[in-house]
């Protein structure tokens, strides 16, 4: 009934990781925050770091969204706690090259539990969900607090 | 004169005739899935009548307008020019020189933004906006509060989506508002807004009004001079016409007092290196080449539409957006966002463990096309507390089957979630 590119997309793990996403909560003692945010479907994601000695001792994130943003940043705290931020920042650029259908060939093996992601790469209208919490885990890394901070903000209402 | 002798006679309307006027109705999508265009609210599609102009334009009367004296020159020009006069007659306006043509709704929102509130607006002075506005009338109000000095206030709406006409009344009563920004119809909800008696209320007050038409026009009739509303806004493209071309209908005098908004060809009088003077309207608001193309192809979607009686088209929507809502109300797992008693276009829902993105992406494969997201809307979806929406959006080529293919797509979507 469903077609294998969306089986694909929403294989077991990203479904189970979209409804019960692991490390979903503040962190108390976070030396790393930074927020991002989507501006075309209004989504959020805050990650939180606890940075230590050049390794990401804990991490979590809060935020909703759909399933493919909530697994991907559930998928994503499991796979840089513990790593040094360089190793993590590695990771970033794989993922997103391969959610973006660029070649990252060799380094699948090192995506581990993450190539549940490559589904995407065919929905170029859903890159953004899979991308927006590691584009905001690099914001904390580089010690800025909002992802999108180009964004010129006018006065709100 | 009995104005019934001269009634023209109009196009009987039948979605299902209709839908042949569009060609792009029977494309098929993804595998080989029919297309169920649900999507009308951010733009609907072009029938052919509308394709075909902007095609001939191109092929045999292509020239810039209001140049030169050359035969081709003279086509576009005329044809330009009676594309301005269908749209006057369209929203009923009494001169073609209240009509400008802008890019859009958006446009023609920061038109009068920048060159009314910008040349009228002082510290103290308040422009009111309501709850369910697209942020394209939120934000160029923004935009020139900070310029002017003058602050932003928001006629608050409740749980249904209604605004609250009390509210507005007293803030209105203040004495303060110079500019009151509403939208006819909301983008997200569907709301239709009691537009006639805000503008009278406004003007016992002193404020000058602008009418966000976007999604009004193309689902009933619309007499700004009935409404007696100052400026009306809307864009060709939600009303079966090209992208890329919008309207501002402005009162004369208002637009007369106005100073220009972009500096330009075709918007002056005379120049010199030491002063210039302004063409007259609607020129003096049409800096640089226009979209000739688009003014005719919109000319032609309002031809298109006013074919039909548009009180059989209402009728024929509103039956869609009934169902839709009764079919949605079935499903336990779905909950509707707003439930104004008048309504038009659009119905926004959310399911109960199913992000709208996910909805949006499944649906999709089934060859349904809706919208998911905040709709442009965010202080709407930040009331609901809710990040985004679902929202099917309906034109007059949808029938009750769109409805069902929609509901089955969504029944199956729900299922493989929970």
């Amino acid at each position: 009934m469903i077609d294998s590119e969306l089986r694909d997309l929403y294989q077991e793990l990203i479904l189970d990781h979209g409804k019960h996403p692991r490390n979903h909560h503040p962190l108390k003692n976070a030396n790393a925050t930074a927020d991002g945010n989507n501006p075309l479907c209004g989504d959020r994601c805050t990650v939180y770091a606890n940075l230590h000695g050049g390794t990401i001792a804990d991490i979590s994130f809060e935020g909703k969204g759909c399933a493919i943003s909530q697994a991907s940043a559930s998928l994503m705290t499991e796979a840089v706690k513990g790593k040094t931020t360089f190793q993590a920042r590695h990771l970033s650029d794989l993922l997103i090259k391969m959610v973006k259908g660029q070649p990252v060939a060799g380094d699948m093996d090192e995506l581990g539990k993450l190539v549940a992601l490559d589904g995407v790469k065919e929905f170029p209208m859903r890159v953004k969900c899979a991308t927006l919490p590691w584009h905001t885990l690099l914001a904390a890394l580089d010690g800025q607090s909002d992802a999108n901070d180009n964004n010129r903000e006018v006065e709100s209402i | 004169m009995s104005s019934t002798l001269f009634r023209e006679q109009k196009r009987a309307f039948c979605a299902e005739e209709v839908r042949a006027d569009f060609p792009i109705l029977d494309t098929c999508v993804r595998q080989n899935k029919p297309l169920v265009y649900l999507d009308n609210a951010a733009t609907t599609q072009k029938p052919t009548a509308v394709i075909e102009a902007i095609d001939d334009y191109y092929r045999r009367n292509n020239a810039n307008i209001h140049r030169a004296v050359h035969h081709l020159s003279e086509r576009a020009t005329i044809a330009y020019d009676a594309a301005r006069e269908k749209v006057r007659g369209f929203l009923g306006a009494r001169s073609a020189t209240e009509i400008i043509f802008t890019r859009g709704t958006t446009e023609s929102i920061n038109l009068v933004a920048s060159s009314y509130g910008g040349s009228t607006l002082k510290p103290g002075d308040t422009i009111l906006v309501s709850f369910l506005e697209h942020h394209s009338n939120i934000v160029p109000w923004q935009l020139i509060a900070q310029r002017t000095g003058a602050s932003l206030q928001v006629i608050p709406m409740d749980n249904r989506g209604v605004l609250d006409m009390e509210a507005a009344r007293q803030q209105l009563a203040s004495g303060t508002v110079k500019i009151l920004a509403i939208t006819h119809v909301s983008n997200a909800l569907g709301t239709v807004n009691p537009v006639s008696d805000l503008i009278k209320l406004a003007h016992q007050h002193g404020a000058v009004v602008l009418v966000d038409g976007a999604q009004a026009v193309q689902h009933f009739p619309v007499d700004v001079s009935e409404l007696d509303a100052d400026f009306y806004a809307f864009s060709g493209h939600k009303i079966y016409g090209p992208t890329g071309i919008g309207v501002l209908y402005g009162k004369e005098k208002l637009l007369e007092s106005m100073p220009p908004y972009q500096g330009g060809g075709d918007m002056i009088s005379s120049v010199t290196f030491e002063k210039s003077t302004w063409n007259e309207l609607p020129s003096k608001f049409e800096a640089g080449t226009p979209d000739i193309a688009g003014a005719i192809g919109l000319g032609a979607a309002l031809d298109y539409l006013t074919a039909f009686d548009l009180q059989e088209i209402a009728a024929h929507e509103l039956d869609i957006l009934q169902y839709c809502i009764d079919r949605l109300s079935e499903l336990p797992a779905v909950q509707l966002i707003g439930n104004a008693p008048a309504r038009a276009g659009a119905v926004s829902f959310v399911v109960d463990g199913v992000h709208p993105h996910d909805i949006g992406t499944f649906l999709d494969r089934d060859g349904v096309a809706i919208r998911t997201g905040h709709h442009c809307a965010q202080p709407i979806m930040d009331f609901f507390q809710i990040a985004a929406t679902a929202r099917a959006s309906f034109a007059l080529y949808n029938s009750r089957s769109d409805v069902d293919a929609l509901c089955e797509s969504l029944k199956r979507t729900i299922t493989l979630f929970s």
